[in-house]
């Protein structure tokens, strides 16, 4: 359901400004999310001071030091820190992406600032609860569906068939594309969003794959496919270059040409 | 997920801090001219309603839509309609598969905006 102001739980106060390095010269501003789970009280956006003279380039650098040095209790999720574990995929000036491969030069403005996933319900900080978007990518059978005989080794594929799965099999699954994009803000529950459709694509075109039928057939459906509108704010936030529109719009294409 | 049971815990902001691309505002402007559109027709049939109806109603109508704040509603409706038109255009260009990639996208967004000003220009100064 389309609601375009944010409900009284969630309502963002002014938050604690923390102090500045002393002798820092080259001084830059982070504003960051809170929300406390323990303290009953609405989320906020605290501001910190980095010295960006003895930060790393990153915006995750800048998170871990905020966390080291300044304030431990900020809470974030990362792991890999090199764009292929999509744990850190926070909204980061205005934009998703992760903050181990966005570079602080690469954020407009002075200050820097950093909120959770948009449209997701907060576990902590920049922590969103990813529960239904993991359900969503379960729902489309994330794996080979086969119906004939086992071959005695792999299921083989031809160079160009494999050349297909090229844009798609890269997703890291970080949830950058989905949250981006206001359908499924307005209707996540049943829209399956950007990444679980792309991922869909993956399989549908997957030349090794005997259940493309079956996997149109569960997609013919006015909100699990149908809402995406082409806005393409998927495409343009994706932190790894994919485009999931145009995997939406393939699927779209299909469901049209097999009817036909 | 605004409907998903999640107990107390806060939603994420999102217009609120989104910086939307050009592509998702373009998009959007496709969704408001066409409920402007709307107001386009109540407008056009209140004009034939009173044409068909009286010399003086009509007079009164006619008065007003072409008075100079009725000038500037048409001429904004017809940059809504031309828009939506173009609009339309490009999600059929979409919908053959063709053309959903960034760089193109962004490029229609400006061709958009800039052919319904040039085509609503072109209207007023015909009409």
């Amino acid at each position: 359901m389309v609601e375009f102001t944010l409900p009284k739980n969630s309502r963002i106060r002014t938050g604690k400004t923390w102090p500045k390095p002393e002798g820092a010269k080259n001084v830059r501003k982070f504003q960051i999310y809170r929300w406390n789970p323990d303290d009953g009280e609405n989320p906020r956006v605290d501001t910190y001071f980095l010295d960006m003279d003895k930060c790393g380039p990153m915006v995750l650098d800048a998170l871990i030091k905020i966390k080291n040095e300044i304030d431990p209790t900020l809470t974030f999720r990362r792991s890999c820190r090199e764009g292929i574990c999509g744990s850190c995929a926070m909204n980061i000036d205005g934009a998703n992406t992760l903050a181990c491969i966005f570079g602080l030069d690469e954020v407009k403005g002075d200050t820097v600032k950093i909120y959770p996933l948009p449209h997701m319900p907060v576990v902590k900080d920049l922590i969103p609860d990813l529960t239904h978007f993991y359900a969503q990518h379960a729902s489309i059978m994330p794996w080979l569906e086969t119906k004939t005989n086992r071959p005695a080794k792999e299921w083989k594929q031809s160079i160009e068939d494999r050349k297909k799965l090229d844009g798609l099999y890269e997703c890291v699954m970080c949830a950058s594309c989905s949250t981006s994009c206001p359908s499924y803000w307005w209707n996540g529950d049943r829209y399956l969003g950007p990444a679980a459709l792309l991922h869909a694509y993956r399989w549908i075109i997957d030349s090794r794959d005997e259940a493309t039928g079956e996997r149109l057939d569960e997609l013919e459906d006015p909100f699990k496919l149908y809402r995406c509108h082409t806005i393409m704010n998927c495409a343009k936030t994706c932190p790894k270059g994919l485009n999931p529109a145009k995997a939406i719009a393939e699927i779209k294409k299909m469901m049209v040409e097999r009817v036909a | 997920m605004a409907d998903v049971n999640r107990g107390n815990r806060p939603l994420s902001p999102h217009l609120q801090v989104y910086r939307m691309p050009l592509p998702a505002i373009t998009s959007i402007l496709i969704r408001i001219t066409g409920i402007a559109c709307y107001g386009l027709a109540v407008l056009v049939v209140a004009w034939l309603l009173a044409a068909a109806s009286s010399e003086r109603a009509f007079d009164i109508v006619d008065g007003i839509l072409t008075s100079f704040l009725g000038d500037l509603v048409m001429f904004g409706a017809a940059w809504a309609l031309w828009y939506h038109m173009l609009g339309r255009l490009r999600h059929v260009i979409w919908d053959l598969g063709y053309a959903v990639e960034i760089p193109i996208a962004e490029k229609m967004s400006i061709a958009m905006l800039a052919g319904a000003t040039v085509l609503a220009l072109f209207t007023a100064i015909v009409v």
